[in-house]
């Protein structure tokens, strides 16, 4: 192969204490974040969060009030957009309607003074390597939502950034086309070798594609960390509703002690004591009938939906207390419940996630 | 069909025929032998075209439009275009350029005449062709920088962001992908400008002397003095010229 397909040397990206206010109202709040080069970044959040704000104060679209942005040590923070030399592919793909696919891809190359001849070779290995290369003549307006985004991500990547930032790059593609793409931008992000940051508000998508998740709240971060950190070790209420269900009780922590109202049960003592919410998602949750041996610890109440889901089974149960439980059990080795059972709902204590009531 | 739609078909088509009778009117005028304009004699004659495309004045004052006309697209397309890209930040500043750049859309005629007139002569160019065409870029632009701006209020700002993002500077962001994609609008600007400038009258009689006169100052004052159907046969020419135009036009869309 030619020299053309060497790769991109990723960047390292920080951002230190980044802020951005329109009109008064702060948009993006004090956001510090350090990626090491070839890392993926999603950034996750509720629209209005600030996740394409800090996209585009990275890219240089806006420059932020306060705080500093680093691309592989070299401040960039009042560098124009075009000098950046970083990857953007756009929520709505903004190929340019007036230029064919291929054209689109060459576009950055002959910015680059690239001759005119090299420009055409390179984006026809750019689309090559999206599965595009026969449809290079074609206008964008003549290709298909999932065969555009493939034109955009190519012309995204052919000039070799070492850091590319996708503003929700699959948002507007169908569930299943969605998924083909997670795989594939996952295998060219590998292939290209370059740091990637993304912004989305679905939360599959960030816990199939990255090494590492933002979640985003009112401008701020509200924990960064591995998925499995955020799924797991929520650092308060939000990130945890956020990522996946979870059934939710009040109460107070002594000790390895949680009481609730008018029944106890076991915390790991890591757990922060005083007023706390206690959370068990629903698949750490076990529901036994009650009367049986083992329904001598846990909340009684009664079945009153039982949902088969092929692999899974759902289980609502109103609490007898007050309140309601959802219990996800292995459809083939969990119990075959029906509705207006009386049961138990029962959790291991190293699967109760315990966060310090908040003022919200 | 119901009653309603025969009267309102009735209705429009009384109202289209008073609207295109006067226009329609002058054809068979020009190919009448009468001498006087308004006084049909009912005989045929293609005589003032004879004299139309033989005597001096009217080919010089065609020259003269055409070459007016063309400076003024030229020069207002551009201006009005740089305007309307200019005003897409709506800064303070902005908001008055584009208050002076449009005032000549609603201040009468007439006072533009009387002041080009006297600036004109100020500035060595009474009488000229160039006087003519700063005059007329000037009633132009504004019609350019309207049709522009609609236009360029279409193109999504996301796609200078791309181009931004894949290393064009701000010049080349606007030359290879918002002026391409405003197209439409400077074309029609540039219709507009042309228009404008083709059948200017009132302006025109001011700055023009007998050398620089173009065909509405020219058609003005034959009116005034020898109403000869030379005239008619000029306005049915120049109703072909617009119909062809037109047609042209309608065609390049529905092959867009």
């Amino acid at each position: 192969m030619t020299g053309s397909s060497t790769l991109a040397a990723p960047s390292a990206l920080t951002l230190t204490s980044v802020g951005k206010s329109f009109h008064g109202e702060r948009a993006v709040d004090d956001i510090s974040l350090d990626l090491t080069p070839g890392e993926f970044l999603t950034m996750l959040g509720p629209s209005g969060s600030g996740k394409t704000t800090t996209l585009n104060l990275i890219a240089g679209f806006l420059s932020p009030d306060t705080g500093s942005i680093t691309l592989d040590g070299k401040d960039i923070t009042t560098i124009a957009p075009h000098r950046r030399g970083i990857g953007v592919v756009f929520q709505n793909y903004a190929l340019f309607p007036h230029m064919s696919a291929l054209q689109n891809v060459a576009f950055s190359l002959e910015m680059r003074g690239v001759r005119r001849k090299d420009a055409q070779r390179q984006a026809h290995e750019a689309l090559e390597l999206v599965q595009l290369a026969h449809l290079g003549k074609r206008l964008p307006k003549q290709l298909s939502g999932g065969q555009q985004q493939r034109v955009a991500l190519a012309r995204s990547f052919v000039f070799k950034p070492g850091l590319l930032l996708m503003d929700e790059p699959l948002g507007a593609l169908d569930k299943r086309l969605r998924e083909d793409m997670q795989l594939e931008i996952m295998r060219l992000g590998r292939e290209l070798g370059c740091t990637i940051v993304s912004v989305t508000h679905d939360q599959e998508e960030a816990l199939v594609m990255s090494d590492r998740i933002a979640i985003y709240r009112g401008g701020r971060i509200a924990q960064l960390g591995t998925a499995e950190d955020l799924y797991e070790r929520p650092s308060n209420l939000f990130v945890a509703d956020f990522m996946g269900e979870a059934n939710r009780l009040e109460g107070r922590v002594d000790g390895t002690t949680f009481t609730g109202e008018g029944w106890s049960c076991r915390v790991p003592s890591s757990a922060p004591t005083g007023a706390v919410h206690l959370l068990v998602r629903p698949e750490n949750t076990s529901v036994v009938s009650d009367g049986t041996s083992s329904a001598a610890t846990g909340l009684s109440g009664q079945v009153i939906e039982a949902i088969y889901l092929g692999g899974t089974r759902k289980y609502v149960v109103r609490l007898s207390h007050g309140g309601r439980f959802e219990a996800r059990t292995s459809a083939r080795s969990g119990p075959d419940l029906t509705v207006g059972d009386a049961v138990r709902v029962q959790w291991k204590p190293e699967h109760a996630i315990v966060l310090p009531a908040e003022a919200s | 069909m119901p009653l309603r739609h025969v009267a309102l078909g009735f209705v429009s088509a009384v109202v289209g025929l008073f609207l295109i009778l006067p226009t329609l009117y002058i054809v068979p005028l020009s190919f009448d032998a009468s001498s006087t304009l308004g006084v049909p004699s009912g005989q045929w004659s293609t005589r003032w075209y004879a004299e139309l495309f033989t005597e001096r004045d009217w080919a010089l004052a065609a020259s003269n439009s055409l070459q007016v006309a063309s400076l003024t697209t030229v020069l207002a397309t551009a201006l009005g275009t740089a305007l309307a890209l200019g005003l897409r930040a709506k800064t303070r500043i902005g908001v008055m350029v584009n208050g002076f750049a449009l005032a000549p859309m609603i201040v009468p005629a007439v006072i533009i005449g009387v002041g080009m007139y006297g600036m004109l002569i100020w500035w060595g160019l009474g009488g000229t062709l160039l006087g003519l065409v700063i005059a007329h870029t000037v009633l132009a632009i504004p019609f350019v920088a309207v049709a522009v701006s609609s236009s360029l209020s279409q193109v999504d700002p996301d796609y200078e962001k791309a181009a931004a993002s894949l290393g064009a500077p701000p010049w080349k962001q606007v030359t290879k992908v918002v002026l391409p994609l405003a197209a439409p609008g400077i074309a029609a600007g540039a219709l507009f400008a042309f228009v404008t400038s083709w059948d200017e009258v009132v302006v025109s009689i001011f700055l023009a002397n007998t050398h620089s006169r173009t065909l509405p100052v020219l058609m003005w004052t034959q009116v005034r003095t020898e109403v000869t159907p030379t005239l008619a046969a000029l306005g049915t020419c120049l109703l072909a010229l617009s119909t062809l135009a037109l047609a042209a036009m309608q065609l390049l869309k529905r092959n867009k």
